[in-house]
């Protein structure tokens, strides 16, 4: 078998990963947590990111500041699974196939929609940062007055109140890169092997 | 005037040696940058973890502290055997069966010797078991919980003092008696102790899972008083060593009068033997009523069950069971060494210490080697069992302990000094001063077949001058030594929580891991837990109101409750929701009679509160939880007994 097929299956395969580990995780550390808390964000849910109760305990201190609790329910851990599902199914029919501009296709579909993703992501932080009860027990104003808002950074770190908040991608979206970059190697070996 | 001159002379000679010796010390403190000062050895940087737990036992506090070697911090007082308000043992509901016995409820007792658990001979870190003294009880602390999960009590027993001693795969943990007594108890005259009074040794079998306790079989001894104990371990694991005092089997001044044989005795006791007995069923079955008391994690709750008899071995009928080694002079401390060949005996009362052999034991019993008997148990011979004497070491020998290299350290309680020497040629390799008055000293593992020979505390009776003064009754002190080099070095002094009776020793690693950080709330099976807010309620039964109720930051569910009358028995069955180390909340309520509540993650406790009044009154959280922790309070509202005001509750009005 060709080796460019290989790496097209390969990509196909290691997007499956993503069923089993977090895309993302946001770390919150403080003085009085020496074990920060954590969130890990998969495709499909949230979970605790560092200890038990991880999202629980979020979801405590949050009330204090009229944050509204994490989501259990949301539309995109049903869409996602879907996407991710589809795209390794495309990739191994790709595979099959064996055609080089079906491997580049499925790495340009697949950056755009790893794009609209963080793209989302930001989205959902927005939200969950900047609704606040209005009837919360701590109201903060920022520099200009307004009320301040608790949205974590899609990539970086950023202090928020007596938390520095870590938000990186986790081991799934390592896998996901590699996947991308295993059919992009498909691409170009398939343009030096002979038909 | 020549004894005055003599007396003078012999001041001076021994002030010339401390000359000598300080000046020793001085040498060796200069002898270059490498060497440690002692508080470079004891500081523990802010954040750091001690090397070493140290747990000692209250005295008579009757708890136990939990210490950090070599910091000498104090991280924790368990309550075991008294009453204990902060942590609401024994006066919440759920802790009140921990502290009954067949007399009863006892909210006190002196606690003295604690072990941890072993297997093969090692410290494993999973239990430490501790005796009360007063009214006879062996206790089993768990050290994932730091909490007391297990009493028992011991029947035939008075002044429990020769236990609680763990054999070298935990099968045993032994209880003695200190005083004989009639067995069974009887009204008879005191004057007829002599032949009549009897003591009971308990051999407390251990499950190897939960570490239940329970009483395997007594053996029935003399009159005489047991005072402390040791296993056999390595060669001479199956046997058990007890000292004995008052084998004159006096009743009063005994001091004087249990003070004029020349020798008592060790007593060793074939337990291996005893289990065959058991088997052959050469026991009787004695009514004994004794409780033996269990707190479950999963339910939050003691049971206290009443048990009704015991099996008894009869020394003085059953051949091969004890013999009884002499040792000079009321030996107190009773210690084996980590390779179970030598039994230390400390003849309080002499100046030297007599070290029997586990060797020439076994073949002097083979031998027959006897020097008559005492009611029917034979007594071996003196020199027949004697490895060797430690010669004129110190005055008033209580306690030795070993360090795993061959050497032994005992205490000297009249000369208040801890002496180093060494196994097998009995010299004297060192001494340090110990200020002041040592009882036990503790190395830990030092009482198992591997000691962690690196520190060394002695544990002392007086400290006078030694701290700021604190009216008449000032601390007693526990004395942190090196003993890591040839010579012992004395780190650090600092004071305890009521009498550092004995201690128990172990490095942290062992034990850390295990270490719990909160209750699972779906494991919690306390019959009036609720797992969320929506579950609570008021329940009136009667007179009996129950109040399921929840905590988390930083509120109580329900926080406003009505309906409950002058009369009424109230029931506060509290449950902390939170699920993260170290958030505990607390619940005081005004005119409660019993203590505050102290609830850790996951757990449910319960109070009781009588109110006597009508009127408005309010609950609180005790323990500081968070930046609402002051917000965290409610009211409860108590109408006169014929009122119409119905039950109700509710938290912001829902």
């Amino acid at each position: 078998m060709k080796t460019s097929k290989l790496f097209m299956f390969g990509s196909a395969l290691l997007l499956l990963s993503l069923f089993v580990l977090p895309l993302w995780n946001i770390t919150l550390e403080a003085p009085q947590y020496p074990e920060p808390l954590g969130l890990n964000i998969h495709i499909n849910m949230l979970s605790d990111g560092n200890n038990p109760n991880d999202v629980k305990n979020i979801d405590l201190l949050n009330h204090y500041i009229g944050m509204q609790h994490l989501p259990v329910n949301m539309p995109e851990f049903k869409i996602f699974p879907i996407v991710i599902l589809v795209m390794s199914l495309l990739g191994f029919i790709f595979g099959f196939v064996g055609k080089r501009a079906l491997y580049l296709t499925w790495v340009v579909a697949m950056a755009l929609l790893g794009l609209a993703g963080i793209y989302d992501f930001y989205q959902w932080l927005y939200e969950y940062g900047h609704n606040l009860d209005p009837n919360a027990i701590l109201k903060f104003l920022d520099k200009s007055g307004n009320p301040m808002a608790y949205q974590p950074p899609v990539i970086g770190t950023k202090k928020l109140l007596n938390f520095t908040v870590h938000s990186y991608p986790s081991y799934g979206a390592y896998m996901m890169t590699l996947s991308m970059i295993s059919a992009f190697v498909a691409f170009i070996k398939s343009g030096k092997e002979k038909e | 005037m020549k004894f005055l001159l003599k007396h003078i002379a012999i001041a001076f000679i021994i002030s010339a040696g401390l000359l000598i010796s300080a000046c020793g010390s001085g040498g060796s403190g200069n002898s270059g940058a490498l060497n440690k000062t002692a508080a470079e050895k004891v500081f523990v940087a802010p954040g750091e973890w001690d090397s070493h737990y140290a747990f000692v036992s209250g005295g008579f506090s009757g708890q136990l502290a939990v210490y950090g070697i070599p910091s000498g911090r104090l991280f924790k007082v368990i309550p075991v055997f008294s009453v204990d308000a902060e942590k609401a043992w024994g006066f919440n509901e759920e802790t009140k069966p921990m502290l009954t016995t067949s007399h009863g409820f006892i909210p006190w007792d002196d606690s003295h010797h604690p072990d941890i658990s072993q297997t093969k001979g090692e410290l494993d870190g999973r239990w430490v078991f501790i005796n009360a003294n007063n009214t006879p009880r062996i206790a089993r602390i768990s050290l994932e919980t730091f909490e007391t999960e297990e009493i028992i009590e011991i029947p035939n027993s008075a002044g429990n003092h020769s236990s609680s001693f763990v054999t070298e795969n935990t099968e045993y943990v032994v209880a003695g008696t200190r005083f004989s007594i009639p067995i069974p108890q009887r009204d008879m005259s005191i004057k007829e102790y002599k032949g009549n009074f009897k003591a009971a040794l308990s051999f407390l079998k251990v499950d190897p899972e939960t570490g239940h306790m329970n009483i395997d079989f007594q053996i029935l001894m003399p009159g005489f008083d047991y005072d402390l104990s040791h296993p056999g371990r390595g060669k001479s694991h199956g046997w058990f060593f007890f000292s004995t005092y008052n084998t004159e089997e006096a009743n009063t001044l005994l001091e004087v009068n249990a003070s004029q044989n020349d020798k008592d005795f060790i007593a060793a006791i074939n337990w291996k033997k005893a289990q065959e007995y058991v088997k052959a069923g050469k026991f009787k079955t004695m009514s004994a009523k004794y409780t033996h008391n269990i707190y479950e994690n999963s339910t939050h709750s003691a049971t206290s069950k009443m048990e009704t008899s015991v099996r008894v071995l009869d020394a003085s009928k059953l051949p091969g069971l004890v013999y009884l080694m002499p040792t000079p002079k009321s030996p107190h401390g009773c210690d084996v060494d980590p390779t179970g060949e030598y039994i230390v005996g400390s003849g309080k009362l002499s100046a030297s210490l007599t070290v029997h052999s586990f060797t020439k034991m076994q073949q002097a019993i083979k031998d027959k080697n006897f020097d008559g008997e005492a009611y029917g148990i034979p007594i071996l011979k003196f020199d027949a069992t004697l490895a060797g004497t430690v010669q004129q070491p110190g005055l008033g020998p209580l306690h030795t302990e070993f360090d795993g290299r061959g050497n032994a350290y005992t205490t000297f309680f009249i000369s208040s000094e801890v002496v180093k020497w060494k196994l097998g040629t009995w010299e004297v390799l060192d001494r340090k001063p110990t200020y002041y008055s040592v009882g036990h000293l503790m190395i830990p593992g030092g009482n198992s077949g591997k000691p962690f020979g690196k520190y060394m505390i002695a544990m002392n009776k007086i400290t006078k001058d030694r701290y700021l003064p604190t009216g008449p009754e000032v601390c007693q002190s526990a004395q942190l030594f090196d003993i890591s080099g040839d010579k012992m070095e004395l780190l650090l002094d600092f004071p305890t929580v009521g009498e550092p009776h004995y201690a128990a020793g172990i490095p942290a690693e062992k034990i850390i891991k295990r270490s719990k950080k909160f209750f699972k709330l779906e494991e919690n099976k306390h019959p009036y837990s609720v797992t969320s807010e929506a579950e609570t309620k008021v329940v009136r039964d009667g007179k009996n109101v129950h109040i399921y109720m929840t905590m988390i930051r930083s509120h109580f569910s329900p926080d406003n409750i009505e309906g409950i009358k002058v009369g009424d028995r109230v029931y506060f069955h509290v449950t902390n929701l939170e699920q993260d180390y170290d958030v505990p909340h607390g619940l005081g309520v005004i005119g409660a009679k019993t203590s505050e509540l102290l609830i850790m993650p996951g757990q449910t406790e319960t109070m009781v509160w009588e109110p006597k009044k009508p009127g408005v009154w309010p609950f609180y959280c005790t323990d500081f939880c968070s930046a609402l922790h002051q917000e965290m309070q409610g009211y409860i509202r108590v109408s006169p007994r014929n009122s119409k005001v119905k039950l109700s509750w509710s938290l912001d009005g829902e």
